[in-house]
């Protein structure tokens, strides 16, 4: 009996810190005891709408604005996409801004804490463009005449 | 309980200093205004206009191109290196599945030997197979003319591909990553020419047709076909000029010259 | 005519157990290759920018045209009242199903974006016969599941007649929906024709017929239960008459493309200089799919002999292959031949223009070809497992309304 109850112990202390490993990444931080995303503050003094906002409605906003962009050729600064990935920068260690493809990207810091895809920068640049190399070949590229 | 509003006077009727005071942001707006209204005027006849981005796109404009073949140089390919550099085609060394969105083709003449060299992109027609077959509407033409691809809707069954007559779009094959802000594209969507959508929004003209008069030929030109005053149109009202299949009937907004 | 019993097939010996493993198998291969093809970009296939649509869409058109043409057998039962035929009414709606289903999940598969199947789903553009389609396969789904629940549910048989007849037209619509798919371009020299719907239609009744002949004829061998010879000539005399509808579009396609000059290049492709299409043209298309299967069926044999049963399984082997090799000359060989963009010029660019687009299928395109077929007969095995799909006996005296009369007459 005694020894069921020492090794079922042995197990929930594990399995604790097993999550509480697996929890504490470098993306997310333990507050009393719950983990909480890691999320970097943007460049400028205020996103375009409050937090709280733009936490509960920023994916309306993306869907609306795409449209609106889209077929009715509406590209105002304070909605744009290249202005939020602008702002929202998150630099690696060696002072480039990341991509997507790090977990320290900002939109990921949230949504792989929410288990929520994105799918956005399956087609969008995921941070901006200046000080990149330019990666696209002029000369060699198919379209070169011969 | 009633507010006594403090004037400086108090003469019954009207405030002269509120009178003068409008009379004078009046002039000032009227002094302010007038040479952007004359330069407006002046900027719509000459080329593309920077909407106001808060603005929607309207079918008073129609944008089209101008390519004159005689100055088209057989070895010249400076619009097709714009287009890849503008948009970040990156070229995987895969001829057959990399994408293209403006190419140079070369036609000859079996029984006479002549050659030509033109450039082909997606045509922006004004009736487009592609958006007619589009099965969730993600083909679409914009109320300016410019036909593109939302890519949010595309489900990549590249049936517009089979549609276009003139094999305009590409599909892309693989995943990309540092696409250009400005152009964004995604694996498993259909891509196509956007008349450089960005920029012309932005009152500026595609990069093919800038690096074609910056180094090439100066064979290609971009305007508004809707407006009689703009060099596109008179071009066009004066000269003889082809669409590549007109007998389609699809009305293409890219015309050439001397084909 | 004695009263027809349905059952559940018993499905649990080993040979059961093992086909469904085999099937399982393939359709977790077709599972693989579409994993593979997503996630690296179809750069891995054998598609490109100038064959946009390769193997998987061959597999895909063929099982939904056969999916069309496998309900016929039903109609002829319910909406013509013949009466041999009713019995394997069910069958024909279970295995149009099955069919469809397989098509389709080939087709989402092979997307570009296969996750975005609910946009599909909920933004339509009822311009495009592809959206046309996607709504006219669905409900045909929709539809065939009330055919069958009607057929199967006692009360409800006053219905059947109004049933099959809506899925009969439904049927017809789709099937010259997908014929359209091609017909309605303008762009490609190979496609843009009224003929396609016709045509289509005609090799749904060849091909579903055939398909179903075959499975029919496999699950009554594997389940045990008496098939009479009667119905298995009747059907292979109606693929006989089918498959020389197909070969009658067929000619006259050809035959009108021949005769106007701007066509002279494509028809020459196809017909002469085409290599492997020519090839799958006349042998796999005509001879295999076409001639032979005649002869087969149409040859002085007595019905009920061995020789003649033989011959309608053969038959419906061949027709089959010849259904593959007109699709994929179709398809293929449609998108093969150039844009004819400045006629007369001989052309030449960057991009494959002028030049004859070269394919060769890949292995994960075959793979997921290959689930679809899969997926179809293991839905079929399901189904006759769960339901009461099949007739007890289809055996002359069970079925055959003439069969006293005959025998009497001996």
């Amino acid at each position: 009996m005694t020894l069921h109850r020492v090794s079922m112990g042995m197990l929930a202390v594990l399995l604790t810190c097993t999550a509480a490993a697996v929890y504490a990444t470098e993306n997310t931080t333990m507050e009393n005891g719950v983990p909480k995303p890691l999320i970097a503050m943007g460049q400028g003094d205020s996103c375009v709408e409050d937090t709280d906002s733009m936490r509960r409605n920023h994916m309306e906003m993306l869907k609306h604005q795409r449209d609106e962009t889209m077929y009715r050729g509406i590209r105002t600064k304070q909605y744009s996409l290249k202005e939020c990935i602008n702002c929202h920068v998150v630099n690696g260690p060696d002072a480039i801004p990341v991509t997507v493809s790090s977990p320290q990207h900002f939109c990921r810091s949230c949504h792989d804490y929410a288990a929520v895809n994105v799918d956005c920068f399956q087609c969008h640049a995921s941070r901006p463009e200046s000080g990149l190399p330019d990666i696209s070949h002029g000369s060699d590229f198919a379209g070169a005449a011969k | 309980m009633s507010r006594k509003v403090k004037h400086p006077t108090t003469t019954p009727g009207f405030d002269p200093v509120r009178r003068k005071f409008l009379s004078t942001m009046a002039a000032a707006a009227g002094v302010t205004l007038a040479p952007g209204v004359m330069l407006y005027g002046i900027a719509r006849s000459t080329s593309a206009v920077a909407r106001a981005p808060a603005s929607a796109v309207s079918s008073d404009v129609r944008w089209g191109m101008l390519i004159d073949l005689n100055r088209c140089d057989n070895g010249c390919d400076d619009c097709v290196s714009a287009c890849s550099k503008e948009n970040g085609l990156q070229g995987h060394g895969r001829q057959s599945t990399d994408a293209q969105w403006i190419r140079k083709v070369d036609i000859t003449n079996p029984e006479t030997g002549a050659s030509q060299s033109l450039p082909v992109m997606c045509q922006h027609c004004a009736e487009p197979p592609c958006v007619d077959v589009c099965p969730t509407g993600a083909s679409f033409k914009r109320a300016d003319g410019i036909v593109l691809v939302d890519k949010h809707t595309c489900i990549g069954c590249r049936y517009c591909m089979m549609a276009c007559p003139y094999k305009a779009r590409s599909f892309i094959h693989e995943s990309l990553e540092d696409q250009k802000p400005h152009a964004p594209r995604g694996k498993g969507t259909v891509e196509s020419c956007t008349l450089c959508v960005h920029r012309v929004d932005a009152g500026g003209q595609p990069a093919c047709v800038e690096a074609c008069s910056d180094t090439g030929g100066g064979a290609m030109l971009f305007g508004d076909l809707k407006d009689p005053n703009s060099e596109i149109s008179q071009r066009v009202a004066k000269y003889a000029t082809q669409q590549i299949r007109a007998d389609l009937g699809l009305d293409p907004g890219v015309r050439y010259r001397n084909l | 005519m004695k009263r027809i019993i349905y059952s559940e097939i018993e499905g649990r010996s080993p040979q059961f157990y093992a086909l469904a493993a085999i099937l399982g198998v393939f359709i977790l291969a077709a599972l693989a290759s579409a994993y593979y093809m997503e996630h690296n970009g179809h750069y891995v296939t054998g598609m490109n920018n100038q064959i946009v649509w390769g193997t998987p869409h061959i597999f895909a058109i063929f099982l939904i045209v056969a999916a069309s043409g496998a309900l016929n057998v039903a109609s002829i039962g319910t909406v013509f009242s013949k009466t041999i035929y009713k019995p394997l009414g069910r069958f024909s709606a279970l295995l149009a199903i099955a069919m469809l289903v397989g098509g389709l999940v080939v087709l989402v598969l092979d997307l570009g974006r296969p996750d975005r199947l609910i946009v599909a789903m909920t933004h339509y553009n009822f311009k495009s016969i592809f959206a046309w389609n996607i709504f006219l396969y669905v409900g045909f789904l929709v539809i065939v599941v009330a055919y069958l629940w009607v057929q199967m549910e006692r009360r409800m048989n006053g219905y059947a007649k109004t049933a099959g007849m809506v899925a009969f037209l439904w049927r017809l619509i789709l099937t010259t929906g997908t014929g359209s798919i091609f017909g309605f371009l303008v762009a490609r020299e190979a496609y843009d024709s009224a003929i396609m719907a016709p045509l289509f239609i005609a090799m749904s009744f060849s091909f579903g017929l055939a398909a179903y002949i075959l499975v029919l004829l496999a699950t009554c061998r594997g389940s045990n239960r008496e098939i009479g010879d009667r119905i298995v000539y009747k059907l292979g005399r109606l693929l006989g008459v089918f498959v020389s509808l197909v070969l009658y579009f067929t000619v006259v396609q050809h035959l009108a493309n021949l005769y106007a000059a701007e066509h002279i290049g494509v028809e020459k492709f196809i017909l002469l200089e085409g290599g492997v299409y020519t090839l799958l043209f006349w042998v796999g298309q005509v001879i295999i799919g076409g001639i032979i299967p005649l002869f087969l069926v149409f040859r002085p044999a007595k019905a009920g002999s061995q020789n003649s049963n033989r011959g309608i399984i053969l038959a419906s082997t061949l027709v089959i292959i010849g259904g593959f090799a007109q699709v994929y000359v179709i398809v293929i060989g449609g998108q093969a031949y150039p844009l004819n963009m400045f006629p007369g010029m001989e052309v030449s660019s960057s991009f494959n223009d002028g030049v004859i687009a070269s394919y060769a299928p890949s292995l994960p395109e075959i793979g997921l070809g290959l689930g679809g077929v899969a997926l179809t007969g293991l839905i079929v095995m399901i189904g006759i497992k769960l339901l009461r799909f099949l007739p007890e006996s289809l055996a002359d005296s069970e079925i055959d309304p003439h069969h006293a009369i005959s025998v009497k007459s001996n």
